[in-house]
């Protein structure tokens, strides 16, 4: 449970996480494992179809949310339920602790609920003097320990054997082995005897049915099953999101649910429960039932044009599952309840503010998230609308605020550039690195060589760059990005040139300006939509046919974030849709308009590995282009272990989490050495930045180049 | 070909789907021609093939008092099959009392320390994930298939559908009905919760398995 005061303060709990090997061990294991076992589940359907079904079932659901929960109330009731609505974690704690008070409950046993976890219930019926016990596996062993979930569906991964051990000594009070399965059997004869004795079961719920009244709980152990059976009473606590209108729409998240979550075809256990059932115990033989649906700030979410989304959320726990930083600092330190991306975005409208405001600046942006998400979340632009809610509620601070308005005046942020340029020619060595990092940077920044800014930018090169005839009947405009105009202008100058040898007809706008990102991941919305304007201005006045860049964030964020940011303004959202339908990365340009060929190259089978750009391959979903294009261009291509995992960079995230991007960094630093390659190409400024900085401070020979760069020293023309 | 004959053709790849997928999950699948092949199947699994132990799984597990104390209580070899018709009921009632073994239909709340064989027909079976359905209301079929050690369940191969949308009219009709408890079990139970490594019969029964009826 992520509870920092503030950045410095959750900074340093981190480091506790980056310290324990066994979880990192743990959670490497299980990232590889995991994309593995959920492709194969996948592997014979169309995974996009599946989601977009799941996506509109629950959009259905939200958008008659008022109407589906009347209609679930009238049929639950007529079977024999008493349905209850808390507005709050508190009001729906109290409700439960009568339901057992009504009853004269003495014993409590649960099945697993993130939900029950959200509004602290056991706390609450602790406090009313009631015995409870979890009985899903994980669960017990958490609760054992007091300790909250470090997964949505695994809650204890982040606990060896050996600590499991340890516990059941302490719980049988006699000495137990490390061994898995008996520790499994232990708990089994354990938590049977605690089913016999309890005399009220709760449980969570994965669906709540209108047009039938049933709830649908989906499990592995069983546990569930008998929490539902045996006691006496039984109270499901549910989010009201959980409902669906029909038994069809359950069934197709169903089918996506445990896939998604853990690679299984389908869960051991689905259990469909409908009205009051036959219960030996209870008086006239029928189970007292309750089901409490539970609002807390779930309907504000379902109003909201942005967050309305989050409704989809079937909990699976795959954005955790695929999170580069989760992988690293697990699900204590990933969230406060809710856990993954989804958690950082969960946290702010459940728990407020003051729990969500450092766990939501832990997002390196890298999209994977999003790739698996079971109901096609937005994740990553969700948790920015989070910052930027943050930022309006509290203050902006006075960083983001000059950032932003260094942004929006171009001239003045070419002219920061400059002198940054200047004050760094002392520090800078001859391969342009700073050799000692000005005083702004920590020493946590040391992991890796920082590049000096460019004598000139390529703003000023332009001028005398050959732009060849431009007889191909193509024109495209060059969109630099800062990184590549004011630190690598080499880059564009590379592209160029491939671009002149076959004929494209090239302009560079010199009002062009930062493409938004940084101040759009900071949540600041006003300044993002600003720059945004600047630079569709800034295209339009040349006829062009494509917006070519080099820099695969700046052309996911151009291509795919402008028209989003813009979407509400309707002549410029128009422009916007327009600008981004031309904007393209550089690979899929040279290889898929350009057609560039293996006979327009030459030189030596040097081994190269490729590292795909989150924003690349995710963003814009392009996969083969560049590595086509490799091996067009004479490579001996090896494809890297995990070659679509993050760099660590995350452009402000490596400022704020320097600790985290060093570590994902060499990961991938390892991946890439074990190819053997003496090159790395990539396609996006901001990586080569961290790429190179990292392999320079290991002392590796590897070479980092832009792919640009590669296929202009191996062209015949060029 | 008659109608039958080409019917039971088309029925095959479901039915071998339903198989494989099954057996992924662990569960054991045969096929069998009437239903006098379950009951020996099951007497078979009980006595002949040592299923049914008067030791209960865990119990010789170190235990606490309160856990050890349930330990004691099972003293028969018990298969419980709340769901058959009479006449099934009594064939596999004298099979049992000609082994020796106690055979059940109610009560079970008595028996919460665990019985050994929960014996149950499916009412439908899913080959696109190896699942079986079971429409179980009444409370000693539901508790016969959890706390058992070993689930002994017959799917009529004429049951088996594609997947979940191709028997939605029926589940739906089970799911209306009130009370209902509509179970779809897949494997054994499960966990996976201490350090990622699968072990069956955490809570519910250690083996499934499934004897497909010819009908």
């Amino acid at each position: 449970m992520q509870d920092a005061k503030d950045l410095k303060e959750y900074r340093r709990q981190m480091h506790e996480s980056l310290d324990n090997e066994f979880l990192r061990k743990t959670l490497d294991t299980f990232a590889v494992a995991y994309r593995a076992g959920r492709a194969k589940a996948f592997a014979p359907f169309d995974v996009a179809e599946l989601v977009a079904d799941v996506a509109r079932s629950k959009d259905e659901a939200r958008s008659r949310i008022g109407e589906l929960y009347l209609e679930f109330k009238r049929k639950a009731e007529e079977a024999g339920v008493k349905v209850h609505f808390a507005a709050d974690a508190a009001e729906a704690n109290e409700v439960i602790v009568a339901i057992a008070r009504e009853n004269g409950v003495k014993m409590v046993i649960k099945s697993k609920s993130m939900t029950a976890e959200e509004t602290l219930l056991n706390h609450a019926l602790e406090d009313g003097d009631l015995e409870v016990v979890e009985t899903d596996l994980g669960e017990w062993i958490i609760q054992l320990r007091h300790e909250g979930p470090s997964h949505m569906v695994m809650p204890a991964i982040h606990l060896s054997r050996y600590q499991v051990g340890e516990l059941f000594t302490r719980v049988t009070g006699k000495e137990q082995q490390s061994d898995i399965e008996k520790l499994v059997k232990v708990a089994r004869r354990e938590l049977r005897e605690k089913f016999v004795r309890a005399d009220m079961g709760i449980t969570g719920a994965n669906f709540a049915v209108a047009e039938t009244g049933a709830i649908g709980l989906v499990t592995n152990e069983g546990n569930a099953r008998l929490v539902t059976t045996l006691p006496r009473v039984h109270v499901a606590l549910m989010g009201i999101d959980k409902l669906v209108a029909r038994t069809t729409d359950a069934l197709k998240i169903l089918k996506v649910l445990p896939r998604n979550a853990t690679g299984q075809n389908i869960t051991s256990y689905v259990s469909w429960i409908t009205g009051a059932n036959e219960c030996g115990p209870a008086q006239g033989g029928k189970k007292i039932t309750h089901f409490v649906f539970l609002d807390n700030g779930r309907l504000e979410m379902a109003a909201d044009p942005l967050f309305s989304q989050v409704f989809r959320c079937v909990r699976c726990g795959a954005c955790a599952n695929v999170c580069p930083v989760y992988r690293l600092v697990g699900g204590h330190k990933m969230g406060h309840i809710y856990i993954g991306a989804i958690g950082l975005i969960l946290t702010h409208f459940f728990h407020g503010a003051q729990k969500s405001k450092n766990l939501v600046q832990n997002c390196i942006n890298c999209e994977a998230c999003k790739e698996v998400c079971a109901g096609g979340i937005d994740l990553p632009r969700l948790i920015q609308g989070v910052r930027a809610r943050i930022l309006d509620e509290t203050k902006h601070p006075l960083p983001n605020l000059l950032l932003g308005k260094v942004l929006a005046n171009r001239k003045l942020f070419h002219t920061l550039l400059r002198t940054a340029n200047r004050a760094e020619r002392p520090v800078a060595d001859h391969e342009g690195f700073i050799r000692h990092l000005p005083m702004i940077f920590f020493k946590e920044h040391d992991y890796k060589a920082v590049p000096a800014v460019a004598r000139s930018p390529f703003r000023d090169r332009w001028p005398g760059i050959s732009k060849g005839p431009g007889t191909s009947g193509l024109k495209v405009g060059l969109f630099t990005g800062c990184v590549q105009d004011f630190v690598y202008p080499e880059q564009m100058e590379a592209a160029a040139r491939i671009f002149a040898a076959r004929g494209v007809a090239m302009s560079f706008p010199m009002s062009q300006s930062c493409c938004g990102l940084p101040v759009q991941m900071m949540g600041e919305t006003q300044a993002a939509r600003n720059v945004a304007v600047q630079n569709i201005r800034a295209f339009e006045k040349d006829n062009l046919d494509h917006i070519v860049t080099l820099c695969a964030s700046c052309a996911s964020h151009l291509k795919i974030n402008y028209p989003v940011i813009l979407d509400g303004e309707s002549k410029m959202g128009e422009k916007a849709r327009a600008f981004a339908a031309k904007v393209i990365d550089f690979s899929s340009f040279a290889n898929d308009v350009l057609g560039l060929e293996a006979g327009e190259f030459s030189g030596e089978a040097v081994r190269a590995t490729f590292h795909a750009p989150c924003h690349l391959c995710r963003g814009l979903g392009v996969h083969e282009a560049p590595r086509s294009l490799i091996r067009a261009a004479g490579f001996d291509f090896r494809e890297a272990d995990e070659s679509e995992v993050c760099c660590g960079f995350g452009g402000t995230f490596s400022i704020k989490f320097p600790e985290l991007s060093a570590r994902i960094l060499n990961k991938k630093l390892e991946k890439v050495e074990e190819t053997g390659a003496s090159i790395l190409l990539t396609d996006c400024p901001g990586c080569i930045l961290q790429l190179r900085g990292g392999l320079r401070k290991r002392g590796s020979p590897i070479r980092v180049m832009h792919t640009a760069e590669a296929l202009a020293a191996r062209m015949r023309k060029v | 070909m008659d109608n039958g004959a080409e019917e039971q053709k088309e029925r095959q790849p479901l039915r071998e789907q339903f198989r494989e997928m099954a057996e992924a999950v662990s569960a054991t699948v045969r096929q069998i021609h009437d239903f006098g092949e379950a009951v020996a199947y099951a007497v078979d699994l009980c006595g002949g093939r040592g299923g049914c132990r008067l030791a209960i799984s865990g119990c010789e597990e170190k235990l606490s008092r309160a856990a050890d104390g349930l330990c004691r209580i099972k003293d028969e070899k018990i298969i419980a099959a709340a769901g058959l018709s009479e006449k099934r009921y009594r064939e596999l009632e004298r099979s049992c009392a000609n082994q020796g073994f106690t055979c059940l239909r109610s009560g079970l709340r008595s028996h919460l320390e665990g019985i050994d064989i929960g014996f149950t027909v499916a009412d439908l079976a899913i080959a696109e994930t190896g699942t079986v359905v079971l429409d179980c209301p009444g409370e000693d079929l539901r508790l016969s298939t959890m706390i058992c050690e070993y689930h002994v369940c017959v799917v009529n191969q004429s049951r088996i559908v594609k997947d979940a949308f191709a028997a939605e009219a029926r589940l739906k009709e089970f799911m209306s009905r009130a009370p209902g408890y509509t179970a779809f079990i897949t494997g054994a139970s499960r966990t996976a919760d201490i350090e990622r490594v699968l072990a069956l019969g955490v809570h519910g029964p250690l083996e499934v398995h499934l004897l497909i009826l010819e009908d």
